[in-house]
Order: C-alpha cells, then structure tokens, then sequence
C-alpha cells in the first residue's frame, strides 16, 4: 500500500479540473515521473504557488467537484509522484474518483461541514493527516489542535487500495 | 417496479456485483486513441501482460495530434499503431483514414443499441445517442478493458429531461446543451446518466444528439443517453441490414433498449424549449452560460469550427450556409476541421469547403485540432476563440486564452462580424 499520512495542502476553491491539475500540453510524454514539474501549473487560486506548495505534501484538502473534466489518468499520476496519496474534498468528478482509486490511491468525501471546518481549523498552520484504512478514521492533527473524522471507504475502493489497485485485481479475478 | 433504459444494459451484461454498489460489466466494444492508450500499452508490457481480450471488439484511432507534431506525438502515435498491428487489431484509423474518435467510431457503425462500451476519453458519453451506455475512463480501467473486457461502475442512477416543444430558427442542440448544462451546473448530474427525450428529440438527427449527448459530461454525467428509433436504425442501416430483414424489425429489436414507464429517476426535468434562444458560455466553466444576444458584441480573435461536439457535416452545411458568398471579418482568423474524411469528402461534393475557403477560412485535415490547445490553433495569451467545441477551462486552447463554447451558426456569423453575434442577422 501507499503511504496515506502526511502533511496537508489546502487547496480553497472548487471545481479544479484536470486541465488545471495537468495541462494538455504534457500529456505527450509517456512515464509518470515526467509530469512531477508541472502538477498545479495551471491553477487558478490566488497566491498559490505550485513550486512552493505542493512541496512534502501527501494529503490535499480541497472543495467540491474535484478533478473534473478530462478522463486524463496523468493527473492523479501527477499527484502520485509528488508524492500525494489522498485528496480529501467534498466531492469528486466519476472518473477522476475511479482513477484514484484504480492507482491505489484514496479519495475521500467529506460532508461539507466538515470540510469547512478543516479549512477554518488547520489552514493557517502547518497540518498532518494520517489515514486508518481498517477504522476508515483521518487523524488530524496541528501544533494548535488535533481531532478525528470518521470517514466512508466503500468495498470496492478498499479492496482496491489494499491490492495497490485495479489491474491485478481484475487479471486475477476475470 | 420498472427499470431505466441503463438499468437494463448492466443487466444485460452483469459479469458480477462483488459489492452492493458496484457491478462489473462485460463490454462491447473498447475504444482507443493515441493520447491515453500508449501509456496503457507500456503499462501492460511492462507488467507482461502485452494481451488484448478481443480484437475484433477494440477500434483505435490517431486523432488528438495529426500529423504528428514532434518526436514525442510520433511516439504516442507508434506505440499504438505497433500494439495494432502486434494484436491484430483491424479497424485501427492511421492519418489518411482517421478522423475524431467520437464522430468516426459511430460513422463506421461501431456503435449500436444496448451496448456498452469504455474509451478514455471523457467524452464517450457521445455514444449514448445510439442508446448504448458509454462512458469516459482512465488509463487504468482502459488497461482492463484491454486485457479482460469488463469495466467496474457503481449502480447507475438516471436523471430525465422531457423536452418539448420545438427549437426556433437559428437555435440547435449546441444550444440546447448549453441551456441543460446552466441548468444542471458543472456536477449537477455527477455519477448520473442523462436521460434525453420528447418530442425535440424525436426529431432530431443523430448528430444532433451526438451533441447533445457529448456535453453531457460537462455536467459531470457519466453518459448522455437517447432512445433509439427510427432515426437510429436509419443511420445504422448499412452496417446492420444483413442482421435484420428489415428496418421494421431492427427497430423491433431495438425497442427493448428503453426504459419502462414506470422506471424510477433521481430527477425529471421538463421544459419547453419553443423560447430558447442561442447560447454561449462566457467563463472558464462550461455552466457559464448566458444568451448570445446578452454577449453581443464580445471580440473574438479566431473562429474555431469542428470536434466530436460540432464537427459532424450538419454543423458544417449550417456553418456554410451563414457564410456563403461573405467574408470573415479582417479582425478574426478562422479554421474548420471537418471530423472525420466522409464528412470531408461530403463537404468537398457539397461545395461547403469551397464556401469556407472564400469566406477566408483554414480548412484542416480530420483532426482534434484547436479543441484542446495541443496541436494546431492555440490562442495567445488574452486572444478569445469563437469555438463550437465543448470545453472552455483556463488554459484548454492555450494559456492565457478564453474559449467562448457556441453553435455552429453562430460562431459562423460571429466569424463575420468579428464579434458574438446571432447567427439570424445571416439568416437566408
Ligand atoms: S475533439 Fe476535443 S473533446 Fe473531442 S475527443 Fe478531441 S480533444 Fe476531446
């Protein structure tokens, strides 16, 4: 499995699409560690600086209807190697969703309210979230504050998580 | 309690439900292009599983980049052109025979009622016009589809729009589409299939409701989908008529791909369309929508007509038919990329290529093109496109541009003024 505990990007905004996770313009390249310079280039978020802060972050904290537009695979892959693993939101795009979790990645929804209170709660200040998978349970934590938030993690998205994903499944099984 | 017209496809070709929500289905038919495939292919090679599960069931294409462009779109095109011709893959659509992905692989008859089929590409919900489930993947998934034939989707919910009354001149599905996405917003129908029916859509061609159904992503729906008739089986004919003794009876046959009346939806819509005016988005979401008569007059730099949402030859005879015997603004540059090489070679008898040239534009050959900012057609920084295709986010046809999303008519006549206009100050 991968590693789901670390520190958290907040990203404040909602419908950030593929696009603006991983332009169009590399999806001609065609091994996943090539796309690490770009991840976010695109963003439209004030102050946001994709150099800077993406850097040891493996848990991203963001709003609704992430990851929609393009099936592109390249942007959780583009996640994954800069080493973010889990993208919490209050609500995803379908494919962006399945391509996570197809990767052996997580993402996972959160009502709003508890969205708004990550953010009001943690975003000034450094932040670290640690994933249980088996209690499905996100341990948050800050040097101001710390608590834990019950999550849902469906069958199939476990299963894929702890079989590092989709392919070997499905070879196996079918 | 009766079932929806997506119910009865994963149905049809349930393989198993190995939890509550979620079904794994057998496909028909999985479709590849060059951009998302080849990293697939070395994927699988590289876990040694260089398999396909059928070759007569998988169609690939070279459309997003073609010609191509630079060593690593050479590449992209190799790879998948090599896997072709190493799995025997037969309907594979190298440049000369190639065309947008969405508009050739229904054109070549490869879609059909009941079908289910994966591509990856968020806009297989195009294909949900012919009645078949068809929906946009990753690379992941398209590597299973690949290998196995099966695709994992949680349970289908649906959402209806009964449309009625009739479109007015000068307004199309584009338009439609664009109305139906502000309605809905960007995630409004999200893990949804988008039910279109009524009389609006009776009437209507199937390339109309290939525009209608290839937006329907926009509004985060997983497939767009019509029910087929008459108009389909025609459309179909010529692949299907040793099948069936008659159209009567493909249609018969095909009547079961409906849902039951008493089918139960997560939403309905009803609307009567009779006042609808031209659409235009004016953001960098495709729910920012407004009328084109609110937008007149916004300046545009470049006209782009073409893509699986428009590039079909009823756009193009509508778009020629604005521009016959006129001239495209000094201020604009314009290009048409006709979809697929039928429609071009259409266009070329029907005289429409020779309307575009005089009227100042580039045609192209049958490719993506300007669509996703990628090949051909990128705008500069702070240039706006006039552009009948799908997508408008920051930075889709070039960093710094603005992609306003339109019919073909009225991007044709704004192509004339230089600016958004509606296309019934052409009219006739
Ligand atoms: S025309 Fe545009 S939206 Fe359609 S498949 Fe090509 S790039 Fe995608």
């Amino acid at each position: 499995m991968k590693n789901f505990n670390g520190k958290v990007l907040f990203l404040d905004r909602s419908d950030i699409n593929t696009d603006e996770i991983i332009p169009a313009k590399y999806l001609t390249e065609i091994t996943k560690e090539a796309l690490k310079p770009y991840l976010l280039e695109d963003l439209s978020l004030k102050g946001f600086d994709n150099k800077e802060d993406i850097k040891d972050k493996v848990v991203v904290v963001t709003r609704e209807n992430f990851g929609c537009g393009s099936s592109r695979e390249h942007a959780p892959w583009a996640l994954e190697v800069n080493g973010i693993n889990v993208v919490i939101a209050e609500s995803f795009a379908r494919i962006f969703r399945q391509n996570m979790f197809n990767c052996g990645m997580m993402a996972i929804e959160l009502p709003k309210e508890k969205i708004d209170n990550l953010f009001n709660n943690y975003s000034g200040s450094i932040t670290n979230i640690e994933v249980d998978i088996e209690k499905a349970k996100l341990f948050v934590t800050s040097s101001e504050q710390s608590e834990v938030i019950d999550f849902e993690l469906g069958g199939f998205d476990k299963v894929l998580v702890q079989e590092g994903g989709w392919v070997n499944y499905a070879d196996n099984r079918y | 309690m009766g079932k929806t017209l997506v119910e009865k496809i994963f149905d049809a070709h349930r393989v198993e439900q190995p939890y509550p929500d979620t079904h794994v289905l057998k496909l028909d038919r999985v479709f590849c292009h060059e951009i998302t495939t080849p990293i697939a292919i070395t994927d699988l090679m590289a876990r040694g599983k260089d398999r396909v599960f059928d070759p007569s069931k998988i169609k690939a294409v070279i459309d997003h980049v073609t010609p191509a462009k630079d060593s690593k779109t050479a590449e992209q095109g190799k790879i998948l052109r090599d896997w072709a011709r190493r799995h025997e893959i037969k309907d594979f659509f190298d440049i000369g025979r190639n065309g947008v992905c969405h508009a050739i692989f229904p054109e070549k008859g490869f879609v059909r009622p009941g079908y289910t089929i994966i591509m990856g590409d968020s806009h297989t919900c195009t294909h949900g016009a012919f009645g078949a489930f068809a929906a946009g993947v990753g690379t992941t998934d398209l590597e299973v589809g690949i290998l196995k034939g099966v695709c994992a989707f949680k349970s289908p919910k649906t959402i209806k729009f009964n449309l009625k009354g009739s479109l007015q001149p000068g307004v199309y599905a584009k338009d439609l589409i664009l109305f139906i996405i502000k309605e809905l917003t960007v995630n409004g129908a999200t893990n949804m299939a988008i039910e279109f029916t009524g009389p609006v859509v009776d009437e209507m061609s199937m390339e109309s409701r290939m525009t209608l159904c290839n937006m329907a992503i926009e509004a985060g729906g997983t497939v767009g989908i019509c029910y087929p008739d008459m108009t389909t089986v025609e459309y179909l004919w010529e692949y299907i008529k040793d099948e069936f003794g008659s159209k009567e009876e493909a249609l018969k046959n095909y009547s079961k791909w409906v849902s039951d009346a008493d089918a139960s939806y997560e939403k309905i819509y009803e609307y009567d369309i009779s006042k609808l005016e031209p659409m235009v988005t004016f953001g960098y979401k495709p729910d920012q929508v407004k009328s084109v008569n609110e937008m007149t007059g916004t300046k545009i730099d470049q006209i782009y007509i073409g893509s699986c949402t428009n590039g079909r030859i009823e756009d193009l005879r509508i778009a020629a038919g604005i521009l016959k015997g006129k001239m495209i603004s000094d201020n604009v540059r314009a290009i048409v990329s006709p979809a697929t090489p039928a429609i071009y070679t259409m266009a070329l008898k029907e005289g429409l290529i020779e309307i575009f040239q005089s009227a100042g534009f580039c045609v192209t050959n049958p490719t993506c093109g300007a669509c996703l900012g990628m090949s051909n057609g990128v705008l500069a920084s702070g240039e706006a496109c006039a552009s009948t295709t799908n997508r408008n986010f920051n930075g889709r046809m070039g960093k710094g541009g603005v992609v306003h999303l339109m019919s073909p008519a009225t991007a044709a006549a704004s192509a004339i003024t230089g600016t958004i206009v509606n296309s019934q100050l052409y009219k006739g």
